[in-house]
């Protein structure tokens, strides 16, 4: 595989987006991103196993045998993301409370097993850490997105409790959008998550067909060419 | 090759179109409709309007973003019956933004994703009213008592205008209970039946509409006139109506018997409007039931046995609409397993047998 740095960034950030192309770790995705600041939290999290683990794993690569690689690639996560679980609950404690259960199971997120399976596992140390980085900043942007979309509509406000995240610079970030607002729970329950997710999902494909015409003008059939259909 | 077209055979053209069945439907909703309006009064009238108005605006959004035609679409009335539907199923005196937000959801999210009319897994009007009671159980469970519009303690145009703007400080809304409502809480707290319908509710008044309830749903008298019409021009049949109500009647007669201090009179599930509404007009709609005779029979059953169930045991005091949905979904698989039987073979596939002797097994 050639190491085209450019590629493998827009592979992570669009292209092959986790969420938006591949569709992967849907669970945590769904759960956490009742608000932007809760995604942001899931998001880099996941990122900082991404990144440790396609470290990891490359630089492992030549003494993991195929026929033990699952079991190796599972145990490097699961201690990494046992770190991040426990550094989480000793700086972050209360979006460590809100995130809960679903820090821990990052470990089940197929996504990085994935990364590490099909990139990690086959390429050098600096490109590998290089996917890792985009594969989850394109993770927590899907994340953020979604979390950001879902809080405006379903609470009418934006980045709330942002403190707990960032620290208490960040308190510019907590917008309230919209006074008065009484609150679209529907869209705040897991059912909302599939449909806000089915509208983004949409969203980008419309972006993405825009850019294939904008980048080829579209071949005009003749008319003569044409079948009529009846 | 030349493709002839085929001249032969008297061939007659039923005159069945997608407009005439949605206008037929319509129709057949206008005695409710209009005398709901009259109970409800000028809030009702401006929700009403909105909630259409809404709906129509929504598909022609739809339309446009996904580059289909607006007229041939927007004329064919389902929007507009979609719109009516949901409007009717509404708190009569909700704000305006309760219909609005409602008729996007149930154009949008409930029928245009799913690539518009004829596509949708669900019936539009029931995901909107469903959604709704999730996100705002406040504004939709507020019910009005019946004001008749011009008589003396009813809101004028203008208060009308203030309530469905949202405005609740102009009138003094006389709120009351509806019959399901009063009796779970009732019963929630530790009331006998009895006590708990010692109130003013009669069935006549839910059999007239004088009782409180949403917008179209309060005259069983009216929407029962309405269903007829529709079995009269054979816009539905009478599988899912029959069974949806006999199965529900079933269900409630065999528990009231069982202990009538816990379980309603049977006769007080059916003269609800909301399940006579449902019967006829959603359970009915002709994308989300069952194509077969004995398809529909099961769909219909299932029906009522949820609206029974959620009724009697869930959380919520009505559930015709999440028992609509919930067959909504399994429509797909009573299609797969109560097939039409194929012109010429049984049931299983097998050619008929012509009693000339001649084997036609493959």
């Amino acid at each position: 595989m050639d190491q085209n740095y450019g590629q493998i960034t827009k592979d992570g950030l669009w292209n092959n987006n986790i969420v938006f192309a591949q569709a992967l770790g849907l669970c945590p995705l769904l759960a956490v991103t009742g608000t932007a600041t809760n995604g942001l939290g899931m998001g880099l999290a996941s990122t900082a196993v991404f990144v440790a683990s396609a470290l990891a794993i490359s630089a492992l690569r030549g003494i993991i045998t195929p026929q033990v690689r699952l079991p190796v690639f599972v145990l490097i996560i699961a201690v990494l993301v046992t770190l991040v679980d426990m550094t989480m609950n000793a700086w972050m404690h209360d979006l460590h409370k809100v995130l809960g259960l679903f820090i821990p199971l990052i470990v089940t997120n197929c996504a990085i097993l994935g990364r590490a399976e099909a990139f990690a596992s086959r390429n050098k140390v600096l490109p590998s850490l290089v996917d890792g980085i985009m594969m989850g900043l394109g993770f927590t942007f899907a994340l953020v997105a979604l979390g950001a979309t879902r809080e405006i509509l379903g609470s009418g406000t934006l980045f709330a409790d942002a403190k707990l995240l960032l620290g208490n610079w960040a308190g510019f970030l907590e917008l309230h959008l919209i006074p008065d607002y009484k609150g679209f729970l529907l869209i705040i329950l897991p059912p909302g998550g599939f449909i806000v997710l089915a509208f983004l999902l949409a969203g980008k494909r419309l972006i993405d067909q825009a850019l294939t015409r904008r980048g080829k003008p579209l071949t005009v059939v003749p008319a003569a060419n044409q079948r009529k259909v009846i | 090759m030349i493709e002839r077209p085929l001249y032969s055979g008297p061939y007659a053209h039923e005159r069945v179109s997608v407009r005439r069945t949605m206008l037929l439907v319509v129709f057949a909703l206008l005695p409710a409709t209009l005398f709901g309006l009259y109970q409800y009064g000028w809030p009702a009238i401006f929700l009403f309007v909105v909630t259409l108005l809404a709906a129509i605006v929504a598909e022609s959004v739809s339309l446009w973003v996904m580059g289909k035609p607006q007229r041939p679409f927007l004329l064919d009335g389902s929007a507009l019956l979609t719109g009516w539907l949901l409007a009717i199923t509404l708190p009569p005196w909700a704000p305006w933004w309760i219909g609005v937000v409602g008729a996007f959801v149930a154009i949008v999210i409930g029928k245009q994703v799913f690539g518009g009319i004829g596509q949708n897994l669900f019936n539009p009007a029931m995901v909107a009213r469903s959604a709704l009671l999730v996100s705002f159980p406040l504004e939709m469970t507020t019910f009005p008592a019946p004001q008749p519009l011009l008589s003396a303690q009813a809101p004028d145009m203008a208060q009308g205008l203030a309530i469905t703007l949202g405005d609740t400080t102009q009138v003094d809304a006389v709120t009351s209970a509806t019959t399901f409502g009063h009796v779970k809480t009732e019963l929630t707290r530790g009331a006998g039946m009895d006590e708990a319908l010692a109130g003013t509710y009669s069935l006549w008044e839910h059999l007239l509409g004088t009782s409180s309830g949403s917008l179209g749903e309060a005259s069983v008298l009216l929407l029962l006139l309405g269903g007829v019409l529709l079995l009269y021009t054979r816009v539905i049949s009478w599988h899912i109506p029959v069974s949806m109500l006999g199965s529900l009647a079933l269900l409630a007669t065999i528990f009231h018997l069982i202990n009538p201090s816990l379980y309603l009179d049977p006769l007080f599930h059916l003269m609800a409007g909301s399940v006579i509404l449902g019967a006829f007009f959603i359970a009915t709609d002709l994308v989300t039931s069952p194509v077969s005779v004995r398809g529909q029979l099961i769909f219909g059953a299932g029906c009522g046995v949820l609206v029974f169930v959620i009724r009697t045991f869930a959380g919520y005091p009505e559930g015709v609409a999440f028992a609509i949905l919930l067959m909504n979904a399994s429509t797909p698989l009573i299609d797969h397993y109560f097939r039409p039987r194929v012109y010429g073979r049984d049931r299983r596939g097998r050619p008929l047998n012509h009693g000339d002797g001649e084997d036609r097994r493959p």
